[in-house]
C-alpha cells in the first residue's frame, strides 16, 4: 500500500488541524485533559479508546458543540477560534454525531439544508432545489433512498445515517468527523460507508474517525490516536502497529513499548 | 427499503393506486385537517338540527366567523410558540393590557395629553402601530427571559399573566377607557365595519386567482427539477374546492343584511326612499375576519416558507440538532414570543374595537381559549407538530361549540364542561391516531 508514502508527502506541509493542549472538564471531571492530535489532507486519522476516555468530547471541541476550555485550534497553520458549530461550518468542519442529529420531524432535503436552506430572491424556501440537490447526493451515498417527502422519524438506521452524512459531504467539507459512523449499520450499508470513507479521503478531505470498531479504524484509518482517561497515549501509524498493540494501548492506556510483559500476559489471559 | 416505501409514496408512485387513501394522497391534502373540517361539519349540522334550523344561517355564521377572528389570531402565534416546545399564558393578560394602551393613546394620550383633538385620520394607524410594537417588545421580552435566561415558558407567561393584568389597574385605577376613534372601531366588525357585497366578491375572486396561483406555481416549480407532480384531476379538484369555499363563504356573507332599524337609518342619512320589504344591504365580510384571513396567510408563510419558520419545526423536533446545525435556537425562540406578542396586539384591537372601549376583564382566559384552538388544531406539546391552518380552524370549532351551546340555551358552566371534554377528547384523539400512524 501506497498510503506510508502518501504520509511521506503530506507531513511536510502544514497539518490541515491542529490541535494543541485541549481541556474540557464537567464540573471537576477533566473530560479531555491536555490532548494533542493533528490531522493532514487526505488523511484518515483514528480516535479510539474505551468508554468515557473523552474521544467525543474532544471531537465536539472542534465541531462546535463544547467549546474548550483552554487549548488551541488551527487551522491550515491559523489559529481559529470555535464558540458553536456554525463558526465551525464556516470553517468547512462538517460532523457525522453518534446521535445523528436529525430533526425527526421533518424530511430529509429540509435536514440536509438545515441552517442552509436555500432560498429564493425574495428569502422564500426553495424546496424544489434542496430536494433536487439532495436527491443528486442520495444518489451518491444510498441510491435506494426514495422517501424525500418523509419525516426522517419514519425512515431505517441506515436511511437516517445517509442523511446525516449527506449533510455533512454536500457542503464540500475540508475536514470530516465521524463519530461512529457505522455503529446503527448492517454489514452492506456499513460496506458502503467505508467505501464512501476511502472515496472523501481520495478527494483530499481530512477525516477524524471515532470508532469503538478496531477493525474499522484498522481498515480505514492512516494513523492511530488513543485515548485514555482524557489524554491521548500516543499517536501511532498504523502500518508499525499490530492489532494487539493498540488494543493494549486502549486498555493499559501504556504504549507499546512501556507495555511489561506480566501486563500483557493478563491481558491475554 | 419496504418499511418506508408505504409512508413516501405520495409523489413517487404513479397514478396506479387507486383506494380512498391514495387518492387522498395524489391530491395532497392533509388527512389530518380533512378530519377536523369533516368534524365541524358534523357539530355544525348537529346543532343546525337541534337548534330547529337557526345554526346554519348567514347571520350566525357571520357573527360566528367575527367572534372565532381575535382568539384564531393569537392562536395562530401560538402554534409556532408550542412547536418549538414553549407555552405563552400571559395572552390574556397581555391582550388586556395592550388593548387598554390602545384606547389610552385614542381616547386620553393623542387628543387630551398632546392636544391634538379627537378623530385624526392618523389616529387609528398610531394606536394600532403603538399596540403592535408594545405587543412585539412585552412579547419578545418575555421570550427573552426563556430563551437566554433559561427560565421554563411556563413560569416566564405565568408571571407575565400576573403583571400584564396588574398593570392595567395602573391606568386611570382600571375604569373603562371609551369610546375608540371612530376608524379604530370599523376593525371590530359589524354591519359598518364589513366590506359590503362588491368589496367581498372582489376579495373573493383574488382569492380564488390566489389559489390558482399558488397551485399551479407549486407545481411548475416541482416540473422544472423534472420531479412527479400531482395529476392534473387533483389538480382541477384543488382548485374547484378551494374556490368554491371561497366563493361559498363570501355567498353566506352577502347573504346576511344590515338590521333593518340601521338600513332604515341609512336610507334616511342617504335620501333613499325604502322599498316596501325594507333595503337590504348585504353585510359582506367583516374587517376581522379579513385581518384574520390575512394573519393566517401571513403566518402560513412564515411557518412553511421561511427559514423562521422551518428553524421553529427544526427545533421543537430536536432541539440538539437544531443547535448542531448551526440554527441560532435562541433568537429563533425569542422571536416565536415576539411574534406572537404582535398578533395578541391585533386581537386586542379588534376586541377593544368591538367593545368601543377597554375595560379590565378585557382578554380573561383567551390564553385557555387559544391554546385550546391550537391543540385541538393538531398542535402538539412534544413539539415539532402543528399548522396554521389547523390552529384556525380549532378556533373556529371553539367558538362554534360555544355559540351553538348559546342558541340551545345551555347556560355557561355546562358550555365550560362541555368543551372541557371536547378539548381533552380531541387531544386524546389525536394522539391515538398519530401512534398507530407512527407504527
Amino acid at each position: 500500500m501506497s498510503s506510508g508514502e502518501a504520509n511521506m508527502t503530506t507531513t511536510e506541509l502544514v497539518p490541515l488541524v491542529e490541535m494543541r493542549d485541549i481541556r474540557v472538564a464537567f464540573g471537576g471531571v477533566h473530560a479531555v485533559d491536555g490532548c494533542t492530535v493533528d490531522l493532514y489532507r487526505g488523511e484518515v486519522v483514528g480516535l479510539v479508546g474505551g468508554n468515557g476516555a473523552g474521544k467525543s468530547t474532544l471531537m465536539r471541541a472542534l465541531s462546535g458543540a463544547h467549546p474548550p476550555d483552554s487549548g488551541e485550534i488551527r487551522i491550515d497553520g491559523q489559529p481559529v477560534s470555535i464558540t458553536n458549530p456554525r463558526d465551525a461550518k464556516t470553517l468547512a468542519i462538517e460532523t457525522i454525531y453518534q446521535t445523528l442529529a436529525l430533526a425527526d420531524n421533518v424530511d430529509a432535503p429540509s435536514n440536509v439544508f438545515l441552517g442552509r436552506e436555500v432560498t429564493t430572491r425574495l428569502g422564500s424556501l426553495d424546496d424544489s432545489a434542496m430536494e433536487s440537490a439532495t436527491r443528486t447526493v442520495m444518489g451518491r451515498l444510498n441510491p435506494n433512498f426514495t422517501a424525500f417527502k418523509t419525516q426522517v422519524k419514519s425512515l431505517s438506521g441506515g436511511q437516517r445515517q445517509a442523511v446525516a452524512i449527506a449533510r455533512a459531504v454536500y457542503f464540500n467539507a475540508k475536514i470530516l468527523i465521524m463519530d461512529e459512523p457505522t455503529a446503527a449499520l448492517g454489514p452492506a450499508e456499513t460496506a458502503q460507508v467505508r467505501a464512501l470513507i476511502r472515496q472523501l479521503k481520495s478527494e483530499g478531505i481530512g477525516i477524524f474517525l471515532v470508532s469503538h470498531d478496531i477493525h474499522d479504524v484498522f481498515d480505514l484509518a492512516d494513523r492511530i490516536s488513543v485515548m485514555y482517561h482524557g489524554q491521548i497515549v500516543g499517536t501511532v501509524n498504523k502500518d508499525e502497529v499490530t492489532i494487539d498493540q493498540v488494543l493494549g494501548m486502549i486498555i493499559l492506556g501504556k504504549r507499546p513499548e512501556e507495555v511489561t510483559q506480566k501486563e500483557l500476559a493478563k491481558l491475554h489471559g | 427499503m419496504t418499511e418506508a416505501s408505504g409512508i413516501t409514496g405520495a409523489a413517487i408512485r404513479g397514478p396506479s393506486g387507486r383506494s380512498p387513501r391514495s387518492l387522498l394522497r395524489s391530491i395532497e391534502i392533509d388527512t389530518r385537517l380533512l378530519g377536523m373540517i369533516g368534524a365541524l361539519a358534523i357539530i355544525w349540522i348537529g346543532f343546525n338540527i337541534m337548534s330547529g334550523g337557526l345554526f346554519l344561517t348567514a347571520r350566525n355564521l357571520w357573527n360566528l366567523s367575527v367572534q372565532s377572528s381575535s382568539i384564531a389570531i393569537m392562536a395562530t402565534g401560538m402554534v409556532l410558540v408550542i412547536v418549538s416546545r414553549n407555552i405563552d399564558l400571559s395572552v390574556g393578560s397581555l391582550l388586556g393590557f395592550l388593548g387598554y394602551t390602545m384606547a389610552m393613546v385614542q381616547a386620553i394620550w393623542i387628543p387630551t395629553a398632546l392636544g391634538l383633538g379627537f378623530y385624526q385620520p392618523y389616529t387609528w394607524v398610531v394606536a394600532l402601530l403603538v399596540g403592535v410594537l408594545l405587543g412585539a417588545a412585552l412579547g419578545g421580552f418575555q421570550g427573552f427571559i426563556v430563551a437566554y435566561g433559561g427560565v421554563p415558558s411556563f413560569i416566564v407567561t405565568l408571571g407575565g399573566f400576573l403583571v400584564w393584568r396588574g398593570l392595567i389597574f395602573q391606568y386611570a385605577q382600571g375604569q373603562t377607557i371609551a369610546p375608540m376613534d371612530s376608524t379604530y372601531a370599523l376593525l371590530g366588525g359589524g354591519p359598518i365595519g364589513s366590506l359590503g357585497d362588491v368589496g367581498s366578491w372582489v376579495v373573493g375572486a383574488l382569492a380564488c386567482a390566489g389559489i390558482v396561483y399558488s397551485v399551479i406555481g407549486s407545481r411548475r416549480r416541482r416540473q422544472r427539477y423534472g420531479f412527479p407532480v400531482r395529476p392534473t384531476w387533483a389538480l382541477v379538484t384543488v382548485i374547484v374546492a378551494g374556490s368554491a369555499a371561497v366563493l361559498g363563504a363570501v355567498w353566506i356573507a352577502n347573504n346576511y343584511f344590515w338590521p333593518p332599524a340601521l338600513a332604515t337609518q341609512y336610507a334616511l342619512d342617504h335620501g333613499i326612499t325604502e322599498p316596501p320589504g325594507g333595503l337590504q344591504i348585504p353585510v359582506g365580510i367583516a374587517y376581522p375576519v379579513l385581518l384574520m384571513i390575512a394573519v393566517a396567510i401571513v403566518m402560513t408563510i412564515i411557518a412553511t416558507r421561511r427559514r423562521f419558520g422551518r428553524y421553529a419545526y427544526a427545533i421543537g423536533g430536536n432541539p440538539e440538532a437544531a443547535e448542531l446545525g448551526g440554527i441560532n435556537v435562541r433568537r429563533t425562540i425569542m422571536l416565536t414570543f415576539a411574534l406572537l406578542g404582535s398578533l395578541v396586539a391585533i386581537s386586542a384591537a379588534i376586541q377593544t374595537a368591538r367593545l368601543n372601549g377597554a375595560v379590565t376583564n378585557l382578554g380573561v382566559q383567551n390564553e385557555l381559549d387559544v391554546i385550546s384552538a391550537a391543540v385541538i388544531g393538531g398542535t402538539s406539546f412534544s413539539g415539532g407538530i402543528g399548522t396554521i391552518p389547523g390552529a384556525v380552524l380549532g378556533a373556529v370549532v371553539m367558538q362554534s361549540l360555544r355559540s351553538g351551546m348559546v342558541l340551545l340555551r345551555v347556560d355557561s358552566p355546562t358550555q365550560d364542561i362541555v368543551v372541557g371534554i371536547v378539548l381533552v377528547t380531541a387531544v386524546g384523539l389525536d394522539t391515538f391516531v398519530r401512534r398507530r400512524a407512527t407504527r
